[in-house]
């Protein structure tokens, strides 16, 4: 008679090595110098936290009308709320803030549009990069419609950071395809104008370049003819942070295999059709993560603006530091302006992280 | 060619010519544009009555500057100033090229670390530093940790060494004459143990027998200068800083422009460096180092010999432009008034001369060769330890 084989079921692991405790000896306490790091990051934790919460929170002042108020030893919050405005809006008239704000809100009810499914996407990308700049600009500068006039070297704070970066950002990346594909041609005039701007503008800093826009470029216009500062040191912007967005989107079209080139050259696509429909599709994709640390390069250095007399968020942060009524406020400010940017750049990055997940088709190297 | 022209295309649909056209039409359009600027250039410069050239550097620049390696004083030329704001631009660059890879390695492996807490601890050093501008940094530096120290009458004192608002003073080492000898001794160290380091290869291929030169050429170097430096009757005195009742004088001062960029710096590069760093680890797959202790190899070897070699070539290339960048970056000190070349060049010497093309060129051209002399000379490390395919 045959005996059936039954195996008893499989012990459950020991109770060390399973759970929390498991999970902490193999995390904390697994070596000496395991132990020896534990306790050293947990000394670490001991100075910094601590101080940092009773500084920013406990023993902080909220409101006041001069740094006299704050007697808690703590931070002096009041000090950003006193010059919450002009933080935001540089020193753009008061009764004007409503321009901005519409400004602002337009813009983003425009991109949540794109969440609605029944739009046309080409549409709207049409009015957000065409017909919104056109008015974004007149409610800003004003001048028509009765709108008051609001000379450029009003604008500060963070609207002019944000619009710094945006209109960097909107410019910058079409222009470097354009100088990407340029230094992929096989047109050696072309290829070589393409190269030697993309290297020159990498090979110097960003300070040059404004230097540049802000002193030398009035030197090569004609009498007569001169610009805006705020236009120069955005053409300035853009132009440089274009150079390394052409060098991130050459790494993309080298990733793209030559069997799609010459595919989309057998269906008779033109050279503008078969980079518009194939090739860049594919590309743009692959470097998403470069384009967008490109993106938040560039909303970095906007703070550099403020080395060529021009007041952004930081600018405005430290020229308030130095109000009499406030001496002594440095860390709040730029704890505050710090916050902001990290915000913003560390946004950038999660949402660039969840772009990414959602376009990829699994043509990747895993 | 003229295959292509036996087809009956119009001369516009004809590919080559299209581009021979179109690159004409962009040539002539970059020399015409290229023209007319330097046509206004020479109108505007003759309007306003500035002279063009380098004449300027050699008048007398008439301003301080606060940290010179070389001889400087106010009557120096110009072309003495940019000399000095060239070696504070080299020097910030070197030791915080330095400096952040050092954070770089060590924040990288601290975020791959088994232990939790420090993976943690390293993950909020890099997004934090990551994601706020140096700008900003520099000037939390500067202005709210450096300035917030005591007066120098309540310096805090460790030592021979005061932290006080006005910088860091530690004892200043005097060579005397007989110095040159322990730097001829520690020459031939290096000569020592480089010819030990060959050798031990050598035999190591010949033989398979291993011998621990790394170590000894270590040890060779150390001890070898001491010898020559205690032989040679010791021919360095400090000259130490003295605190007097308002103010600490002699030693050797890091002034806190100069801490500042270089702790800005290097801290924010450093948090680049690390994601570099775990990213070239992790791209080594596990399976090498399994098949490492296969092989019976230690831990040590095999992340000498296996993972670093493979990590190094995902690594250097990003770290290239990472060094770029932070030679880029320390311009950014003229915000804080270190000075370095931007703020001596396109700052003082541009407000005082009214040079701006010679000066905005000058700094260019510096900066364009400090930053092909980097990636020149690390171009040639990556293709040193580039995979050698056959």
């Amino acid at each position: 008679m045959a005996i059936e084989f039954k195996p008893s079921p499989s012990l459950p692991p020991p109770s060390n090595a399973v759970g929390a405790v498991a999970w902490i000896r193999k995390n904390f306490f697994s070596s000496p110098l395991n132990i020896f790091l534990t306790i050293f990051s947990l000394y670490i934790l001991y100075l910094l936290v601590p101080p940092t919460i009773e500084w920013a929170f406990i023993d902080a002042t909220w409101t006041g009308e001069n740094k006299d108020a704050c007697t808690a030893g703590g931070a002096c919050w009041a000090f950003i709320v006193a010059y919450f405005d002009q933080f935001m809006y540089g020193l753009y008239p008061q009764s004007e803030y409503w321009r901005i704000n519409l400004a602002a809100i337009m813009l983003a009810v425009l991109i949540g549009m794109f969440a609605i499914k029944s739009i046309n996407k080409l549409f709207l990308s049409i009015v957000i990069l065409v017909i919104y700049p056109v008015v974004a600009y007149f409610l800003f500068a004003g001048g028509i419609f009765g709108l008051e006039v609001v000379e450029t070297s009003l604008w500060g704070g963070l609207f002019l950071t944000t619009l710094l970066g945006v209109v960097g950002i909107v410019a910058s990346l079409p222009l470097g395809v354009v100088l990407a594909l340029g230094r992929r041609s096989n047109m050696p005039i072309v290829k070589s104008v393409c190269v030697v701007f993309i290297e020159t503008v990498r090979a110097v800093p960003l300070i040059t370049i404004l230097f540049m826009a802000s002193v030398m470029i009035p030197l090569f216009l004609p009498d007569g003819l001169n610009f805006n500062k705020l236009l120069r040191v955005l053409i300035g912007i853009t132009l440089f942070s274009a150079a390394y967005m052409a060098e991130v989107i050459r790494g993309g079209l080298q990733a793209i295999p030559k069997g799609q080139y010459e595919a989309a050259d057998a269906m008779g696509l033109t050279y503008w059709q078969s980079m518009l429909l194939v090739i860049l599709p594919q590309a743009l994709k692959l470097v998403i993560p470069g384009i967008v640390n490109t993106f938040i390069g560039l909303f970095k250095d906007t703070t550099l603006v403020y080395i060529v007399g021009m007041f952004d968020l930081l600018g405005r942060i430290q020229s308030a530091t130095h109000d009499g009524d406030w001496l002594g406020t440095t860390t709040e400010g730029y704890a505050f302006a710090g916050l902001i940017y990290w915000a913003i750049c560390f946004g950038m990055s999660r949402y660039s992280m969840a772009v990414e997940r959602k376009l990829d088709t699994g043509h990747k190297r895993n | 060619m003229s295959e292509k022209t036996t087809t009956n295309t119009s001369f516009f649909n004809d590919a080559g010519n299209r581009a021979l056209l179109f690159q004409v039409v962009l040539l002539t359009a970059v020399v015409a544009i290229g023209y007319y600027l330097f046509h206004n250039l020479q109108a505007n410069l003759q309007d306003q009555g500035i002279s063009t050239g380098f004449a300027f550097l050699n008048e007398p620049a008439g301003f301080p500057i606060l940290i010179h390696l070389i001889e400087y004083t106010e009557a120096g030329t110009y072309g003495r100033a940019f000399l000095v704001a060239l070696i504070n631009t080299m020097l910030i660059s070197f030791i915080g090229i330095a400096l952040a890879t050092i954070i770089g390695v060590v924040m990288g492996l601290a975020r791959l670390s088994q232990n939790w807490l420090v993976a943690k601890l390293a993950t909020v050093y890099i997004e934090t530093l990551r994601n706020i501008p140096l700008l900003l940094q520099m000037f939390f530096w500067y202005f709210a940790v450096l300035a917030a120290l005591p007066h120098p009458r309540d310096s805090i004192i460790f030592g021979d060494f005061f932290l006080n608002k006005r910088g860091i003073y530690s004892p200043n080492p005097i060579f005397e004459d007989g110095f040159g000898v322990v730097i001829f001794g520690f020459l031939a160290c290096v000569v020592a143990a480089i010819a030990l380091i060959v050798w031990a290869k050598k035999r190591q291929t010949r033989t398979g027998e291993w011998f621990p030169a790394y170590w000894t050429s270590f040890a060779i170097i150390i001890f070898g200068t001491i010898i020559c430096y205690l032989l040679a009757g010791s021919p360095v005195t400090f000259d130490l800083p003295e605190a007097s009742r308002f103010n600490v004088k002699g030693g050797m001062v890091l002034v806190p422009e100069f801490v500042a960029v270089l702790v800005a710096l290097s801290t924010y590069t450093g948090a680049f460096i690390a994601e570099i760093v775990r990213a070239g680890i992790l791209s080594v797959s596990w399976g090498q180092t399994e098949a490492a202790r296969s092989l019976g190899m230690r831990d040590s070897i095999t992340q000498r010999l296996i993972v670093l070699p493979q990590a190094l070539r995902v690594i250097i290339p990003p770290l290239t432009s990472q060094y770029l960048n932070l030679a880029k970056n320390s311009s950014l000190g003229a915000a804080i008034a270190y000075p370095e070349l931007v703020a001596v060049v396109m700052g003082t010497t541009l407000n005082q001369t009214g040079q701006a093309i010679e000066t905005i060129g000058l700094c260019m051209l510096v900066y364009g060769s400090l930053s092909l002399s980097i990636s020149f000379f690390m171009n040639w490390y990556n293709k040193k330890m580039s995979l050698v395919e056959r």
